[in-house]
């Protein structure tokens, strides 16, 4: 017996040391399939052995580039520097524009009891390791809990989503990236709003998957965030389609390149507070996008069409509908001006307003926010239906902008062509 | 002079002090880690750790130790990842247990017998982590002897410019 022990020793030992690694595998299998959370006290030793030096050679890199670019390498910075603000001017006609479009979009999502995600809080983090195999993407970032860093927390760049975090140590933590093979993001199509989910592959891929073959799906797509996966908010963008094919069980196979380039990612953000809450705008002290709109254009007289042989407006005292009642802005020469000048043409300073026509003669002139709408949000308009009651009063979000309501005689042909004012069939 | 063909008892057997033995297996794990950063492509071909493992396993001749440094290192490995620890521990414990085996009975002191040492045993540790990852921790990835050989290749042109630069820690017992 002690013979047969001594001549296999050796791969007595091999099979025991390989018997124990697999029994540690299947314990971790089953405790968590890849839930690297329950080895994470014994990961902690490599870790702490390897980062430390990989801290030090970035800050030597880093300090390195500095110096040479802030204090040596410095052609052409006057040149950069006047272009830079040229174009910080033309950004900021930009923001007055697209401040208009937020505050609209804001009232939009308050109307419609919206809530939306707002990142509130960040942390910027440099990345200084990688785990070594292409079976494992992730990367490692320079901050953890001192930061105030945890599980599950999104990490994005300029460009676009990075990854979540895996395990967070003191000083470093895990970034599982997007096209690992575990990971997983809830994203929608940005025309399509298809919405499915995000995974990676083995050899580095990332593929959309649950989306139904009957769908269509073209290449150029932008995908972006869903917002579904109570991880990253939504709207963040994700990638951009670029092949779309037939896949298995009556999903396609759709292929997405990620917009950040994960293969040379430097510094990264975490999201480390997002916060839940409604759209702040208020129709009381902001101004309608309307409005703005119409004190910009030209403005005309304000003739509003009265019969004086007609009896006084008895609105809705006469126990039927306002019909005459005309939707005018406060502003003089506001939209019901342009919409009287021309009905049917859009109005547009930004390309998100528009003069629509009434299609019911009724409805044209009863309710003002359906004459002007918004052209980003179809809710909007069922919303001030509802809110014009079918009593045919003026839609309580802006009773200021009505003016009181005014007899007209009966159109000689009521159509749609008609202005808005003129609406008003007896 | 080389001694080929040899029985155990002839072939001479090498150690290493400690700073070589916990810094070089380190020094590997750090650029298997760091250069991915920089070079996105390192990862996918070459193998530090594993051409570390060979190469002790190789000088020291001896399965036991082969097969503990391999284990070590594969298992540090692991902890650097997310996937569970133990698919490159395995691995890499087979792949020192061979290596050992292997620098018993054959000269593996000379550049072509270093470089088809290399490739083989990269195939081997390649099939081993397919398997497990495969049976055991249902990892969907896919084999392929192209890319396998070509990974092989790479690491064997780079591990046998590396074994010579190592030997110069070797010391005799």
């Amino acid at each position: 017996m002690e013979s047969v022990l001594g001549r296999y020793r050796n791969l007595i030992i091999l099979v025991l040391v390989l018997f124990l690694q697999v029994l540690g595998l299947a314990v971790q299998v089953k405790r968590g399939g890849n839930d690297s959370e329950n080895t994470r006290l014994i990961r902690v030793w490599a870790v702490d052995a390897v980062t430390p030096f990989e801290r030090g050679i970035v800050w030597l890199q880093t300090g390195c580039g500095n110096l040479w670019h802030n204090y040596f390498y410095l052609r052409g910075v006057r040149a950069e520097n006047r272009q830079l603000k040229e174009q910080i001017e033309q950004m900021r006609l930009e923001q007055v524009r697209l401040s208009e479009d937020a505050a609209q979009a804001h009232r939009l999502q308050n109307l419609l009891a919206f809530k939306e995600q707002y990142i509130s809080k960040t942390v910027a983090a440099q990345v200084i390791g990688s785990s070594g195999s292409d079976l494992s993407r992730m990367v490692y970032i320079d901050k953890g809990e001192d930061a105030g860093l945890k599980r599950d927390m999104a990490v994005i760049t300029a460009d676009g989503v990075v990854g979540k975090l895996m395990l967070v140590y003191a000083s470093t933590a895990q970034v599982l990236l997007i096209n690992d093979q575990t990971s997983g993001v809830g994203v929608i199509l940005e025309n399509s709003r298809l919405q499915g989910v995000l995974r990676g592959t083995a050899n580095g891929e990332v593929v959309l998957e649950r989306v139904m073959s009957d769908e269509q799906v073209a290449p150029g797509e932008k995908v972006l965030t869903s917002g579904g996966d109570q991880i990253f908010p939504k709207g963040l963008p994700v990638g951009i389609i670029m092949k779309v094919g037939s896949g298995k069980d009556l999903f396609l196979n759709i292929r997405v390149k990620p917009a950040a380039d994960l293969s040379k990612l430097e510094e990264v953000l975490v999201l480390v507070e997002k916060q839940d809450r409604q759209a702040l705008a208020d129709d009381s002290t902001r101004m309608r996008a309307a409005d703005i709109l119409a004190q910009r254009l030209p403005s005309v007289p304000d003739k509003p069409a009265v019969d004086p042989k007609a009896p006084p407006a008895s609105g809705t005292a006469a126990g039927r509908p306002p019909t005459t009642t005309a939707a005018k802005p406060a502003v003089p020469g506001g939209v019901s001006q342009v919409a009287k000048n021309s009905a049917t043409a859009t109005a547009a300073s930004n390309g998100s307003i528009q003069v629509v026509k009434g299609t019911s003669p009724t409805s044209a002139a009863t309710k003002p926010a359906t004459a002007v709408k918004p052209s980003t949000s179809p809710n909007k308009s069922s919303a001030n239906t509802q809110q014009s009651g079918a009593e045919g009063k003026p839609a309580s979000t802006s009773p200021a902008k009505v003016v009181p309501p005014v007899q007209t005689p009966p159109p000689a042909q009521p159509s749609d062509s008609q202005p808005a004012e003129q609406n008003s069939p007896q | 002079m080389p001694i080929t063909y040899t029985s155990g008892e002839q072939v001479e057997v090498y150690r290493f002090s400690i700073p070589v033995t916990i810094g070089v297996p380190l020094l590997a794990l750090f650029i298997q880690v760091f250069v991915p950063l920089r070079f996105p492509r390192f990862a996918m071909y070459f193998d530090l750790p594993l051409l570390v493992t060979i190469f002790f396993g190789m000088a020291r001749r001896n399965p036991i130790s082969g097969l503990f440094t391999g284990a070590v290192i594969g298992l540090a490995q692991d902890m650097l990842g997310h996937n569970p620890i133990g698919l490159y521990g395995i691995a890499k414990t087979v792949v020192g247990f061979g290596a050992s085996s292997l620098g018993v009975k054959l000269d593996v002191e000379n550049a072509g017998a270093r470089f088809l040492v290399t490739l083989g045993f990269y195939l081997l540790h390649a099939a081993v982590y397919f398997t497990v990852a495969r049976g055991l921790v249902s990892l969907s990835l896919d084999w392929s002897w192209k890319s396998g050989i070509l990974a092989g290749l790479a690491n064997a042109f780079v591990g046998v410019p590396l074994y010579f630069f190592l030997d110069k820690f070797k010391q005799r017992t």
